[in-house]
């Protein structure tokens, strides 16, 4: 009989399209696992922002996934309630978004400063001397970052 | 499946659905490469906002409508977005002024929505919150960088103000759907809204060293978005959304 557990561990294997080094559990997105026999499985996702493109991908992913490992009947259901926010973003996946080159959110939801005090260090140079270009990037989750030090530019995931 | 509800949620969705089409206008047309991104984005967002009501108001409606259907096919008069949203995106500072306006409007629409008692709308209200917060703080400080900026862009920045005010009125006169919808304890009490969002207005439009127009209690406003009577500007857009399914019914790619 498959366990939530077994399902966790496929569910590794579902990458985040747009950051393929992020898992599905390191964004926080996967809300439930609900196992209904050993054919059926109901998995309950929450998305990142409203228009992100990404989740229909994602949610196909998922069900690719779980059929490739023999569930014959897979369901994803999305819903919006608690909303989604960094805070939910697993340390791992903050790390593995530094090596690939972008800077994970600063703070908490809780004790976010105003965005132009964020001390946002550079993932490349580890430079803490670095400014805000722009407060929104090439996805909806990111902003534009240049490090004074290094003068490269990054992507800086957003506290949301 | 009440009928009021289903028409109060595709009000939502086409507020957000043509406010985010203006904006997506911009794309690639942008003053700065910056506030290319940032309109865009937001025009996504705005997108977004829009699937999630229409994709409540297909699961209400059942049968085969999906989320697609209602931007796709409802024809002119079944649009029930406020005029606002629809006005031509013009300079940077008209389309700075829309937003502002519709931006302080949807923050403290969506706050008090969240109160509601569809839970699948205080959900979308919660999600969308976090969402408006930041367009708030992006147009209301470009209100405030071409106020207090250059004599032209004061000047612009004023003409703009002045040109779109009458719009606003909308905004806070509930329709026949909103007036039910509020009894029921579903929807926003719209004209509650109106103190706090003059006080929006006013403490920006101070900060950029702006005047605040002036209109007597009363005066008469742009309406009729909220009854499908719309401006001449919604064909072009409609012309513009359906084209595709219209002449090549049901296609996808």
């Amino acid at each position: 009989m498959r366990t939530k557990e077994d399902i966790f561990q496929l569910l590794e294997n579902v990458s985040d399209p747009e950051v393929p080094v992020l898992t599905v559990l390191d964004l926080g997105i996967i809300r439930d696992v609900i196992i209904i026999n050993d054919n059926e499985v109901e998995i309950v996702i929450t998305p990142t922002y409203s228009g992100c493109p990404a989740m229909n991908t994602i949610a196909m992913n998922i069900k690719f996934e779980l059929m490739a490992n023999g569930i014959q009947h897979v369901r994803v259901r999305e819903i919006l309630s608690p909303a989604w926010t960094t805070d939910w973003m697993t340390e791992a996946g903050k790390l593995k978004l530094n090596s690939y080159g972008i800077a994970p959110p600063q703070y908490t939801t809780l004790n976010n400063p105003r965005e132009m005090d964020a001390v946002v260090p550079c993932p490349q140079c580890h430079s803490k001397d670095t400014v805000l270009v722009s407060q929104f990037g090439s996805t909806a989750c990111k902003a534009l970052y240049k490090c004074n030090s290094c003068l490269e530019p990054f992507d800086y995931f957003k506290c949301h | 499946m009440n009928p009021s509800l289903v028409q109060y949620i595709l009000h939502l969705a086409d507020n957000s659905f043509i406010n985010g089409h203006r904006l997506s206008e911009w794309c690639g047309h942008g003053p700065a490469l910056e506030v290319d991104m940032a309109l865009s984005n937001i025009a996504l967002d705005n997108i977004g906002a829009a699937r999630s009501f229409y994709q409540y108001a297909a699961q209400l409606e059942g049968g085969d409508k999906t989320e697609d259907y209602y931007p796709h096919w409802r024809t002119l008069r079944e649009f029930r977005n406020v005029l606002l949203v629809e006005l031509p995106n013009g300079d940077f500072a008209d389309t700075i002024a829309r937003s502002f306006f519709f931006d302080a409007y949807q923050f403290l629409f969506y706050k008090a929505l969240t109160n509601s008692k569809d839970l699948q709308l205080a959900a979308i209200a919660e999600k969308s919150l976090k969402e408006v917060t930041y367009h708030l703080r992006f147009s209301s400080e470009w209100v405030i960088r071409l106020g207090d900026g250059t004599e032209e862009s004061k000047e612009r920045m004023q003409a703009s103000i002045h040109k779109l005010w009458d719009y606003t009125g909308e905004l806070f006169s509930a329709s026949d759907t909103e007036k039910e919808m509020i009894d029921a304890g579903i929807a926003t009490d719209i004209s509650l809204l109106k103190p706090e969002w003059d006080k929006i207005i006013s403490d920006t439009l101070e900060e950029a060293t702006l005047s605040y127009p002036l209109r007597a209690d009363g005066a008469w406003f742009q309406n009729g978005g909220k009854r499908g009577i719309h401006t001449e500007h919604f064909g072009f857009i409609l012309a513009e959304v359906q084209y595709m399914q219209k002449t090549y019914p049901g296609a996808e790619w």
